[in-house]
């Protein structure tokens, strides 16, 4: 029955995609307008729509922000980086104990290294001895915690350079916080390479048709280290952040991180698959946890309720998202 | 051969093989291979499975090196380390299995890994990538709604169609297609077939290997048949009929 089909060449099929995706290329925007009416309608009283509470929402969504950046580069490459919770641990143990004994910028450097080399280890392994990304990173976790509480002894490290602190925490420059200055910096950044250099199109095509980016002579294995290595060293960024804003490191920072960037970055329609996906979208899917989060702690949840109800509502935004781009 | 200066005959054909063989340890896949493919010419390059064909497109592609003979391009005699290199010395490929991006516009397939850029902060310059991609479809009478459609979009034939076009618009010497219709279904090898012969009326050369007679028949000027490795015949397809075709192939008699 196959060898004498004839394909139809009716345009109808792409016309019906083309409104399936625009529904899926706004669903994250949607699902933000509508988390943030049903907040404001049950949490309004509570100060939910104050200017500082809104304000804080994106402060305190920066490191998962920057780090669902990163994820947004390495789904498209077709891998995932489960590691950059654990390198934010050490990372900013690192960079908090060097700032200590160096000052400043040997700290910062070093903290940032830390990140780095931590991606290229991550890079080495998956391209050099064709390892699975998620069972290479998933090991470089435990290895990187492992490493975070041995390193201090399971004792925090304290931050008393000011100067540190405000860069990386609650400074600002002419009344704009530095937060918001490190997210719009990393986004404008980010997207242009994504979108408009050939760079970006090299990282979408590796995910996408690995063979067809081979035999067009793209470097496939150089851009798979690439992106592990920056999602490293932004993971590395947001360890300095939390840093920042604490004053000080210690071994549990970050340690829940990796799942919520992961549904950040596919909320905001990165493919989980490769060869797709958007730097302003994981800024979304970012806000939309961070608003839960804020809406959780106005409800009273306590820390151990808010994260049994995160890992609910990252499971259920993964699976509408999905769904969503199945359907297209 | 015999003329004064064979170099300057040469320059005119972009692909000349010259007593090619492969030996994989002791097996003789293929064995003093002869072909010119000169400018506007199609040759199809036909025999059964095992016969050599695809050894014969990994040497032409830069993936294999011969064992011994050589290979001249444009005139000049030329060995490829590999298949970027063989790509840079101006052949192109066009594979079965369309070596094309799904979630990516015409436009960037068509640059894939050669993408145009632009001022100081080297910019994709996705207008002239689309401006140019929208003029080479529309030349080679590639129909598909612009440009700007994401192949995932597209059906098999358009894809292939552009695959196609992708080989054309970067080949300066030679446009090498591997089966380019075995996954596609009737109408639309017959498109892709138009887009072939397209080819031929802009001075390509092509090298087409094919299983499929009929469409030998229909695009091909010259055929040339190996059978287990032995090059048996190379003929102008007006001079020979389907069934010495087969009987060359298949080394029947009839």
């Amino acid at each position: 029955m196959t060898d004498t089909r004839i394909e139809p060449t009716t345009p109808h099929i792409p016309a019906m995609r083309r409104v399936g995706a625009a529904v899926n290329q706004y669903f994250a925007l949607l699902a933000l307008a509508l988390i943030f009416v049903v907040m404001a309608i049950l949490l309004g009283h509570k100060g939910f729509l104050m200017p500082q509470n809104l304000l804080n929402i994106v402060l305190q969504t920066t490191p998962i922000t920057i780090m669902a950046i990163g994820a947004v580069f390495v789904l498209s490459t077709a891998e995932i980086d489960l590691s950059i919770g654990a390198v934010v641990a050490l990372s900013a143990l690192v960079g908090a104990t060097y700032i200590g004994r160096y000052g400043l910028v040997v700290g910062v450097f070093a903290g940032l290294a830390t990140g780095a080399a931590a991606g290229l280890i991550n890079g080495l392994l998956i391209t050099k001895l064709r390892l699975p990304s998620f069972l290479v990173t998933l090991g470089m976790m435990g290895l990187i915690t492992g490493l975070s509480q041995w390193y201090t002894n399971l004792e925090a490290v304290p931050v008393l350079n000011r100067t540190f602190n405000g860069i990386f925490g609650s400074g600002s420059v002419f009344g704009v916080s530095s937060l918001i200055i490190w997210t719009g910096v990393a986004i404008l950044v980010a997207h242009y390479v994504y979108r408009h250099t050939r760079t970006g199109a090299h990282v979408l095509a590796a995910g996408d048709n690995t063979r067809a980016a081979r035999v067009s002579g793209i470097k496939v294995d150089r851009i798979r280290i690439g992106v592990m290595v920056l999602s490293g060293v932004l993971a590395a960024l947001a360890g300095l952040l939390y840093t920042g804003r604490l004053h000080g490191a210690s071994y549990t920072l970050g340690s829940t991180d990796q799942l919520t960037v992961i549904a950040a970055a596919v909320i905001g329609g990165t493919r989980l698959f490769g060869g797709k996906g958007s730097v302003v979208g994981a800024f979304i899917g970012s806000l939309i946890f961070g608003m839960l989060n804020n809406g959780l702690i106005l409800a009273g949840f306590t820390n151990a309720q808010q994260q049994i109800a995160q890992g609910i509502i990252i499971v259920i935004a993964i699976a509408l998202t999905l769904r969503e781009a199945r359907s297209s | 051969m015999t003329t004064a200066d064979p170099t300057r005959l040469d320059a005119d054909y972009p692909l000349r093989l010259e007593n090619i063989s492969k030996h994989f340890g002791g097996v003789e896949a293929i064995k003093r291979f002869d072909l010119t493919v000169r400018p506007g010419e199609i040759v199809a390059l036909v025999g059964d499975n095992g016969a050599g064909k695809s050894t014969l497109v990994k040497i032409i592609s830069g993936l294999f090196t011969p064992t011994s003979g050589t290979i001249w391009l444009g005139g000049r005699e030329t060995s490829f380390r590999d298949a970027s290199d063989a790509r840079r010395q101006g052949v192109e490929v066009v594979y079965q299995d369309l070596a094309l991006v799904d979630n990516q516009p015409v436009y960037m397939n068509m640059f894939l890994g050669r993408e145009l850029v632009r001022g100081p902060l080297r910019t994709l310059d996705k207008k002239a990538m689309a401006r140019q991609t929208q003029a080479l479809v529309d030349d080679l009478d590639v129909r598909i709604p612009s440009a700007h459609a994401t192949i995932r979009d597209l059906s098999g034939g358009q894809r292939q169609g552009i695959a196609i076009a992708r080989a054309t618009h970067w080949a300066k010497g030679l446009v090498l297609m591997d089966e380019p219709t075995a996954a596609l279904g009737v109408g639309e090898t017959a498109k892709v077939e138009e887009t072939i012969l397209r080819l031929k009326e802009r001075g390509s050369a092509v090298l087409i290997v094919s299983h499929n007679l009929d469409q030998v028949f229909r695009v091909a000027d010259t055929v040339t048949v190996l059978r287990r490795g032995t090059q048996v015949a190379t003929k102008p397809l007006a001079e020979t009929d389907r069934n010495e075709l087969v009987s060359m192939i298949t080394g029947l008699t009839r």
